[in-house]
């Protein structure tokens, strides 16, 4: 799958708060890029697969997030919900690369095929 | 001159006790106990105050308790007991052929039974310059008073002495932010506790703490004209000082007995049941010499007490036979523990065990396969079952190989604390404060169907003076109980940390922790920085702590407190501007109107607060939204926060013909005053203009009722899933008066309440008798409070609305990072 993906940069890894997180507004949906605390760099869905909470509008503690609708926790390294809940939040491939953030966004995403 | 006719009821005997410190009331309270009517007595104290427990004076100072939380008896168990005291008025001298006592102020009193309880005095070195001012001991409130009036300005302080007494008053000088420095004459501190190892270890600590340790230290001047300025050593080192604390040691106090031709040596020469040597008078305590010993501890003082009540009781009793004991620094997040004679060599042979990553040194010294002496330092878990191993005189090479390991290594008992403790004997020593074992406490427990920690203090003593067995006692109540005890003491603030709510609050203070890293590093957080429960309660508590100095934190608040708005289900925002005390004007509804018309905003709804709500703004809109509210002067209503949210009001005497005051007028000012301050949880105000209450003031947390005459104040209500009426605080004329309440009930709140804690639970949970002792009853820390809320608003009152529309705090909060453009 990871061959499919078009690697976009999107920006300074600096431009994102520690302990925080900027969106990314893709042709299709919005991702949710993390800083944590240790300075690593995360990607997820914007979209809590709960009730669809905004991911990159809670907390960030750790390599968690909670999410600020119903502060269900869920990882960062692997998108699954923590504790007693379950669900996954997408999980979106992102690196770093000289201080800029590169994400791996797929064709539709990528607004190089329009879907359907 | 006073004389105080003998008791008519002739058949009481007359008890005198002089003294009114820890002993002496501890005896006086044994004696209540085996024989509540037998003596009519009489107690003299030197200090103006009640009794307190004065191996709490360190925790005092630190700022881990205040006096309140030190009381041992109140004034109204003397009464209730009647018990004559007389504070402030110290005995000058016992006139043993008519046996009367004549106080200082001139009172004769007649006694049958004398008990001495004098303590002891401070020891002052006599080098030049020990009376000059800013030079005290440690050795009542009097002098915490003095160190934290020297504390409140910083600068340097110096302690002379680096025993137990010295090391407590130098951290908490240091937590209270002077810059301490320690003399100690002997080689390393507490030298009578500890050994070089754990000395050194010790003193590193310190050192890591900021306080400076100089040893062999001899000091051979303090030097100033009028206030202290420094000490010099005799090594010619000038160390700079404002305040100098001699803490050197203590001399029993039997100054009064020797005038009075009782035999004294080094202390009020005693035998097994306290008796002196005029059968008619008794000593207990720090003043005593028995067997040829005198003691400087809490633990031997009660069981003094209890030979010595035993006696005047006339109860049999093999009498007091001497103390071994053991010793304990009370410094938060030190943990010494000493006991017995660990000096080592002649025929003793010694375990060791070190582990410098975890900071951690044990010493057990034994002597013919038995415990002699133990040193703890960093982990003393174990202290107590060292300390009743070596009191019992067991043999222990058996368990020689895994000693050091302690108990839960130790054949038998598994690592379960609740097998450990049911595992104990009877005779097994819990409390070494109260000299309270095993068997009483769970006869306590089972006969007196006692279920909390706190009634087990309350019937037995242990853990009530330096609380250290606390968990000892509970793991008891669990072992004894079962399934039918729940422990409701500590409940931790989330699985990142041990401490629940108030400790954090209070080790803030005492600490100083100005940072989030400083509290999750010295209160030993388990995670790297927390979670979304702990992170934004700490940021409150340091709000609150250090306004003006302390930096909000971004990344610790909910989202609706960072970009000032409401998040909805769908993600978009609500944004309801204030308008004070509920009232508006065509300019603001034109602003709101044009607002809601060019973002498009699809819902605009009244609220409960009385306020408009502008529902389903989205995100990248907020800044622009609130920049055209901001021009027609309309800046945040904090709907969003734990914050002061609305102030409603009626009409009142404005245009209501039944008003009795101006409540519009009055709700504006509140609002205005409040405005903008963080809280524990969301806070709701109303004024009504008149008794029929329709500005619903008793279900808010504060609410104001206008009357005939002034104004009824209310608090703790909730409207919600449990509804609560308010409680009348108190009835007050002016409106300044309705302010100063307001603000101080609100600081209050804010100082004490737990994050997340609305008004409601939290006067259900401390009463509403707490509440008005200090916003009522006490006018100065009325004003005090007041005055703490107004230095906090100064800083508070910013709007954050401005400060996001128009100079660019937090932009990236309110804009994508990037955007992905179609091809």
């Amino acid at each position: 799958m990871t061959n499919n993906l078009t690697w976009v940069e999107v920006g300074p890894a600096a431009n994102i708060p520690q302990q925080g997180a900027r969106t990314l507004q893709t042709q299709t949906d919005r991702i949710a890029i993390f800083r944590t605390l240790d300075d690593q760099i995360f990607a997820l869905l914007d979209r809590c697969p709960h009730k669809q909470g905004p991911l990159a509008q809670g907390i960030v503690h750790g390599h968690f997030v909670t999410c600020p609708l119903h502060n269900m926790v869920f990882s960062l390294e692997t998108g699954e919900a923590q504790g007693p809940d379950d669900g996954c939040a997408a999980k979106v491939e992102c690196k770093v690369i000289d201080g800029m953030v590169r994400v791996g966004l797929t064709e539709l995403q990528a607004g190089l095929r329009h879907a359907g | 001159m006073n004389h105080v006719p003998a008791n008519i009821k002739a058949a009481k005997a007359r008890l005198v006790v002089i003294g009114n410190g820890m002993a002496g009331m501890r005896t006086v309270e044994e004696i209540l106990n085996r024989t509540p009517d037998k003596y009519d007595i009489t107690v003299f104290g030197a200090e103006p105050r009640v009794n307190y427990n004065r191996i709490m004076l360190s925790p005092l100072l630190s700022g881990e308790k205040n006096f309140d939380e030190i009381v041992i008896n109140t004034p109204e168990w003397y009464r209730e007991n009647n018990i004559h005291l007389y504070s402030g008025d110290p005995v000058v001298e016992i006139d043993r052929i008519r046996k009367v006592v004549i106080s200082k102020s001139g009172t004769e009193t007649e006694y049958d039974r004398l008990l001495l309880a004098t303590g002891s005095d401070p020891i002052i070195i006599p080098v030049p310059g020990h009376k000059l001012s800013g030079v005290v001991t440690f050795r009542d409130v009097d002098d915490v008073d003095v160190m934290l009036g020297a504390a409140a300005k910083g600068g340097p302080a110096v302690v002379i002495g680096g025993g137990l007494l010295g090391l407590e008053a130098a951290v908490g000088l240091q937590a209270r932010g002077m810059d301490v420095t320690v003399l100690h004459l002997a080689g390393h501190v507490m030298e009578r506790q500890l050994d070089p190892s754990a000395g050194y270890l010790l003193a590193q600590e310190l050192e890591r703490r900021g306080i400076t340790v100089i040893t062999e230290a001899d000091t051979a001047e303090i030097v100033g004209t009028e206030n202290v300025t420094g000490v010099r050593l005799k090594d010619g080192r000038m160390i700079p000082a404002d305040l100098v604390v001699m803490a050197v040691g203590i001399r029993p106090n039997g100054r009064l007995a020797a005038d009075t031709g009782i035999a004294v040596e080094r202390g009020i020469v005693v035998d097994d049941v306290m008796t002196t040597s005029d059968p008619a008078i008794f000593a207990v305590g720090e003043c005593v010499q028995h067997r040829g010993l005198c003691y400087g501890l809490v633990a031997p003082l009660f069981e003094m007490a209890k030979s010595c009540a035993d006696h005047l009781a006339e109860i049999a009793t093999d009498g007091y036979a001497g103390s071994v004991t053991s010793t304990k620094l009370k410094v938060t997040g030190v943990d010494v523990f000493s006991a017995g004679d660990f000096s080592g060599g002649g025929n003793t042979e010694e375990i060791v065990f070190r582990d410098a990553g975890r900071g951690v040194y044990k010493r057990i010294v034994l002597e013919d396969g038995k415990i002699k002496g133990a040193v703890l330092y960093g982990d003393t878990t174990d202290g107590g079952w060292y300390f009743q191993l070596m009191k019992d005189g067991q043999d222990v090479t058996e368990m020689r190989d895994t000693l050091a390991f302690g108990q839960a290594f130790a054949g038998g008992s598994a690592g379960n604390p609740f097998d450990a403790v049911a595992a104990l004997p009877d005779d097994a020593e819990i409390c070494g404060c109260n000299g309270v074992c095993k068997g009483s406490i769970v006869a306590a427990i089972t006969e007196k169907g006692l279920t909390t920690l706190d009634e087990v203090k309350g019937h037995t003593k242990a853990s009530a003076s330096c609380g250290s067995c606390a968990g000892l006692v509970e793991n008891l109540l669990a072992a004894t109980l079962g399934g039918d005890y729940q422990a409701a003491t500590v409940k931790p603030i989330c699985t990142c940390t041990e401490h629940d709510h108030d400790s954090v609050r209070r080790l803030i203070i005492a600490k100083g922790l100005k940072s989030m890293p400083a509290i999750m590093q010295e209160l030993e957080w388990k995670s790297s920085d927390g979670c979304h429960v702990c992170r934004p309660a700490l940021n409150y508590y340091l709000l609150a702590a250090w306004p003006g100095e302390y930096v909000d934190h971004g990344a610790s608040r909910f989202i609706n407190e960072r970009v000032h708005a409401n998040i909805q289900k769908d993600g978009t925002y609500s944004v309801i501007p204030r308008m004070w005390g509920g009232l508006t004007n065509p300019r603001e509804l034109r602003a709101i109107a044009d607002v809601a018309d060019k973002f498009d905003i699809p819902t605009v709804k009244v609220t409960g607060g009385q306020r408009i709500d502008l529902l389903g703004v989205k995100k990248e809109d907020l800044p622009a939204v609130w920049a055209d509210l901001n021009a027609a002067g309309m800046v945040s209503g904090h709907a969003y926060g734990k914050s002061l949210r609305t102030v409603k009001t009626c009409v009142g005497q404005e245009w209501c013909r039944f008003g009795t005051q101006m409540s519009m007028s009055m709700g504006v000012e509140l609002e205005k005053m409040t405005w903008g301050s963080w809280m524990p949880h969301k806070f709701k105000m109303a004024v009504s203009g008149c008794p029929r209450n329709c500005a619903e003031a008793t279900i808010k947390d504060f609410g104001v009722v206008a009357t005939d005459g002034g104004w009824d104040l209310h608090v703790g209500g909730n409207g919600g899933i449990h509804v609560r009426a308010t409680d009348l605080l108190c009835k007050v004329t002016t409106d300044e008066e309705v302010r100063e309440y307001c603000g101080a009930f609100i600081q209050l709140y804010r100082e004490e309440a737990r994050y997340l804690e609305r008004t409601a639970p939290w006067i259900e949970r401390v009463g509403l008798k707490h509440v008005q002792e200090r916003v009522v009853e006490d006018a100065d820390n009325r004003k005090a409070l007041f005055d703490r809320f107004m230095i906090s608003q100064q800083t508070a009152q910013k709007d954050p609305w401005a400060e996001r529309a128009s100079e660019g705090v937090d932009a990236h909060e309110f804009q994508p990072l990037s955007m992905i453009a179609a091809e």
